[in-house]
């Protein structure tokens, strides 16, 4: 039983998790996109309709990823090269998002879709409590895990990384040592996107094959949150959506087993437990301001 | 070919001006492409969306009514934005402001004097401002991201509401469904014009507060206290304001604001608490602030502009089977369009033909 | 689009059809209008009216003119969505949410001469306001039966969405079913709060797996529970619409709801003047309630279903007939007593039998 219960909460935490570092990379370049609610759904649509017309699940992935992306691109040339408002626009983008979703998504409700198989390495997977864990879950789950090593790495231990940091600390500077700063906002911008795509396809391929409208149902804003929760540092996304997706388990099991408890109050543990984790974290002041992208939220223009 | 932008001396103020009308050409140049690919006559499905709604006096008045929550909770924002705060919660201060000035008519229902209506929108006010202030102690005391605490207190506020009206406050005379018991004739917001429509008195505190606003921003030394912590809060320091100070008058004013909108919406528009009372109005705000360039009389405009676009589209979808994603979509791409066209009030655009061989070290490539 | 499809399509077969036929006296097509509360992509609830409201245009092809909103949120913005119906010149307009009840009824005084149907609410407060509901609890029922005869554990999963009289009616009916073959039987039910979130419902369906049930029912809309019980190999039964699509070795039953002879059955009244203020409570004997195919059991449980079912039908039998006990033990239906729809519209207790506390 435990093991069932530890795959739910993967299950849960991953499209969190996938979301959260790609937007957490957009942030440490300086941009805020509250778009990703936008992006998911966009990419739950197009991993579910091109899996289904293509019969490959895989090229969904791809699909899907393209078009977070994609709206990505279209949230960086508002922003970055328009200059407009991040915040402003990013809401913007999640409305345009759920609107142009239902629309595509019109002729595929009530359809079965393709499920993204289980990687199942044999043997190992029978291991007793951690055996399906470790070695049997679907591929989207271990890339979640990849992509959060492959950012830690990439932000705090390559030349890339530091200068993307040095963007969103400190733009003007970054700008005066040569360093494009709109250029690099814009490619990480678009990886947040084509996170955020990924995250999409896993809700409509992995965690629930179908597709329904607003089936994101407000893990784009989770995942938001997760980025701060964590200080902005890639491994403690992990914690941060593990964490989540496990009260959100709890919950439903202490339910199932019995526990006298308004089901409302049970459902807005996670979000409590969330603010009291933050508040510990942020008492620490040095650490935080250490790690929060000075120019978050802050357009950059360059002079000539 | 490459897009670069200048930046003007000034702001310009014909594009001050004109922007809002290139924005809104763009916007049906746009729409009509997007209705003509859906197979709609795009000139119909226009003049539904923003013609239509406007031409009878009922319809003009539900403008109002849509247009009173979005106004006062924008005009709030705008503080907060204006001084640095996130506060993205103000659907959560909306909620609880409905309950806390849902009180009296709902556990004292026997309680009906006159002095009901205004001690529950006072309850209301205090009500936002009180949540409001979570989040703001937390980030002025202990540095707490503002923008995760009061996103996640929406979650809590929607949930409270939940529970109390599927539980203890439920209508003891309504077959156990999910509602308070209706207000009585003294916890109602009157109407302006029974005979004409519905609007209520919320619009006018959504101007008044708007009024208000716009003069302590534009002309006290508490609107260039605003702007000076938000635009350097180092500045600020010199200038001797506090910056924890500061987050809390902001935090206390949007969520004044909101709790006010919510006991408005619940008293004047619904009548009575159940578990939805808000279609995102606390986050649509958002939206209206910005369109109105956090200007308190410029949100007035915008609210009045996004309400517009929520009846067109029901208009539209009745009359010409326009779906309400559509309506979603165009109202997206009209917000991408306000803001891009913002932008000429303070660049100069220019196309510029790149250089191939401009090497990526030299600092002029760019500068 | 879809909408303008079928209207294509219903008009070319009626001209295929109709080219020999006596030429009906043209009239202007009756307007009926619909006001639904989540997307028609919900594949639940709205999705089941929308497909009545399909059903309406197919069979009264030109006669009938339909519009509907969705969407349209439960507080302010409903009696504005209905006033603007009313002015578009419908003449009948049916409001499929609870929370329209207030706006529905302030909006008819001020229109006498449109009619008004106001799904799943008690308040009529004008003659041109009337209410239906169908009796979903017989077919509740009925799955308890199956899941008391089929289950090995004894034990049976139970998604609910909110604590209203509806889900807890339907619990009920689910529990006396399978209390008729098994005295011992279990339910665990688990609040989801919420209607529709695909991701939630399908970890609620997981962690009641993970307790022990193998057997999944919901009072939620989406197919998620079905998918993962499909997944993880047990049984499960079907909400709102056949989701045999979604577990072809899974759903054993699925109560679904048809509106659309209701629809047809109120429209066609409006336009023959025989409209009237009505409160309609119908079930399984008037279609109101369809009981999708028995699926995925042996042949003597198919066979007991569908004998309680035909019993249903005839009256014969109904779900709340005492003996039956609150869950604290004390009486509330003597034997032989049935209980009155106005104890069933306000349900708000368990019956004996049930150990999870309901939530109030």
């Amino acid at each position: 039983m435990l093991e069932s219960v530890l795959l739910t909460i993967a299950t849960a935490a991953t499209p969190l998790l996938i979301a959260a570092i790609g937007e957490l990379v957009a942030e440490r370049s300086g941009v805020l996109n509250l778009g990703v609610e936008g992006m998911m759904i966009m990419g739950a649509v197009t991993g579910f309709s091109v899996s289904l017309l293509s019969g490959s699940a895989w090229l969904g992935v791809v699909a899907a990823i393209v078009v977070g992306a994609a709206f990505a691109l279209l949230f960086g040339f508002l922003t970055l090269t328009l200059v407009t408002n991040q915040v402003a626009t990013g809401l913007a983008l999640t409305l345009f998002g759920l609107g142009v979703s239902g629309m595509i998504g019109e002729s595929f409700v009530g359809q079965p879709g393709m499920r993204l198989g289980v990687v199942d390495i044999p043997v190992l997977s029978d291991l007793p409590v951690v055996g399906r864990l470790v070695f049997g879950q679907d591929p989207l789950f271990y890339l979640s895990l990849l992509l959060t090593a492959g950012v830690a790495y990439f932000l705090f231990g390559t030349r890339a990384g530091l200068m993307l940091r040095a963007v969103g600390d400190n733009p003007a500077s970054a700008h005066a040592q040569g360093i494009s700063v709109i250029g690099i906002r814009y490619l990480a911008v678009m990886f947040g996107g084509a996170c955020a795509g990924l995250a999409g396809a896993y809700l409509s391929l992995v965690y629930t094959p179908q597709w329904v409208e607003n089936m994101t149902a407000g893990r784009g804003w989770i995942a938001l949150a997760l980025v701060v929760f964590a200080s902005w540092r890639p491994w403690r996304v992990i914690a941060g959506a593990y964490l989540f997706g496990g009260v959100t388990i709890g919950q439903l099991h202490a339910q199932a087993i019995g526990v006298a408890i308004p089901s409302q109050m049970l459902s807005s543990l996670p979000y409590v437990a969330t603010i009291v984790v933050l508040v510990v974290i942020s008492q620490n002041r040095r650490l935080t301001m250490m790690n929060t992208p000075a120019s978050l939220g802050r357009p950059f223009v360059p002079d000539r | 070919m490459r897009i670069e932008l200048v930046k003007r001396p000034q702001s310009s103020p014909l594009f001050s001006a004109l922007s809002p009308f290139l924005a809104l050409l763009l916007t049906l140049f746009a729409g009509a492409v997007m209705f003509l690919f859906l197979g709609k006559n795009p000139l119909e499905a226009l003049y539904f969306f923003f013609i239509d709604p406007l031409l009878e006096t009922w319809s003009l008045h539900e403008l109002m009514v849509k247009a009173a929550p979005l106004i006062l909770i924008g005009v709030g924002l705008s503080v907060c934005y204006l001084s640095n705060n996130w506060n993205i919660g103000a659907e959560g201060q909306f909620i609880v402001g409905a309950i806390a000035g849902s009180i009296l008519p709902v556990m004292f229902p026997g309680f009906q004097t006159w002095i009901v209506l205004p001690l529950m929108l006072l309850m209301g006010v205090l009500g936002g401002a009180a949540y409001a202030a979570i989040p703001a102690f937390l980030k002025a005391r202990f540095n707490t991201n503002e923008i995760l605490v009061s996103l996640m207190l929406v979650y809590v506020a929607e949930l409270f509401l939940d529970w109390l009206v599927r539980g203890p406050w439920r209508n003891p005379e309504g077959y156990n469904f999910p509602e308070t018991r209706n207000f009585h004739d003294f916890a109602v917001l009157p109407e302006i014009w029974p005979d004409a429509g519905r609007a209520h008195w919320g619009i006018i505190f959504a101007i008044a507060a708007a009024l208000v606003l716009w003069f302590v921003l534009s002309r006290t030394l508490k609107g260039i206290e605003v702007k000076v912590v938000g635009q350097s809060p180092r500045a600020g320091r010199f200038g001797g304001f506090s910056r924890a100070r500061m987050v809390i008058f902001a935090f206390l004013v949007s969520g004044a604001l909101a709790g006010l909108a919510g006991i408005s919406e619940v008293s004047g528009a619904i009548g009575q608490l159940r578990p939805a009372i808000s279609p995102g109005y606390g986050f649509t705000a958002i939206i209206v602030a910005f369109l109105g360039r956090l200007n308190p009389l410029g949100i007035i405009a915008a609210g009045f502009v996004l309400a517009l676009s929520y009846l067109g589209g029901e208009a539209a979808q009745i009359s010409i089977g326009v779906t309400d994603k559509t309506a979603r979509a165009f109202q997206g791409m009209l917000l991408f369009f306000v803001l891009a066209c913002d932008c000429l009030i303070h660049y100069r655009i220019r196309l510029t033909r790149t250089v191939a061989a401009r090497s990526t070290e030299a600092p002029a490539g760019h500068a | 689009m879809k909408r303008t499809l079928t209207a294509m399509a219903t008009a070319a077969v009626l001209g295929a059809v109709g080219a020999g036929a006596p030429v009906q006296a043209q009239e202007d097509p009756t307007k009926a209008c619909f006001i639904y509360v989540g997307p028609i992509g919900d594949f639940g609830w709205t999705y089941q009216h929308h497909q009545g409201v399909l059903e309406l245009e197919e069979e009264m092809g030109d006669a009938v003119e339909t519009a509907y909103l969705e969407s349209v949120p439960e507080g302010a913005d409903a009696e504005r969505a209905l006033q603007r119906f009313a002015r578009s010149g419908c003449d009948i307009i049916f409001t499929t949410s609870f929370g329209y009840m207030d706006a529905t009824n302030e909006v008819a005084g001020r229109f006498p001469d449109i009619k008004f149907e106001h799904a799943t609410g008690y308040k009529r407060e004008h003659p041109n306001v009337a209410t239906y509901n169908s009796r979903f609890y017989e077919g509740r029922y009925i799955q308890g039966v199956i899941a008391a005869a089929t289950s090995e554990t004894g034990e049976v999963g139970y998604i609910a969405s909110f604590p209203i009289p509806e889900v807890v009616r339907g619990i009920n009916a689910f529990m006396l079913g399978a209390k008729s073959v098994d005295p011992d039987f279990k339910i665990r039910v688990v609040w989801a709060n919420t209607w529709f979130d695909p991701g939630k419902e399908s970890d609620a369906a997981k962690a009641l797996i993970d307790q022990g049930v193998d057997i999944i029912t919901q009072h939620t809309d989406s197919t998620a529970p079905m998918q993962v019980a499909e997944e993880r190999g047990i049984k499960a039964f079907g909400q709102a619409s056949d989701m045999i699509e979604f577990g072809k070795e899974t759903q054993l039953t699925a109560i679904v709801d048809d509106w659309g002879p209701y629809y047809i059955e109120r429209v066609k009244a409006v336009r023959d003047g025989t409209w009237e203020q009505v409160d309609v409570w119908d079930g399984l004997a008037d279609g109101h309630v369809v009981m999708a195919p028995y699926t995925n059991m042996p042949e003597d449980v198919k066979e007991m279903a569908a004998d309680i079912e035909e019993k249903i039908r005839s009256g014969e039998l109904h779900p709340f007939t005492g003996p039956i006990n609150k869950q604290d033990g004390s009486a509330w239906l003597a034997e032989g007593e049935v209980a009155s729809d106005e104890e069933l519209l306000g349900m708000n207790f368990y019956v004996e039998g049930i150990d999870n506390q309901l939530p109030n």
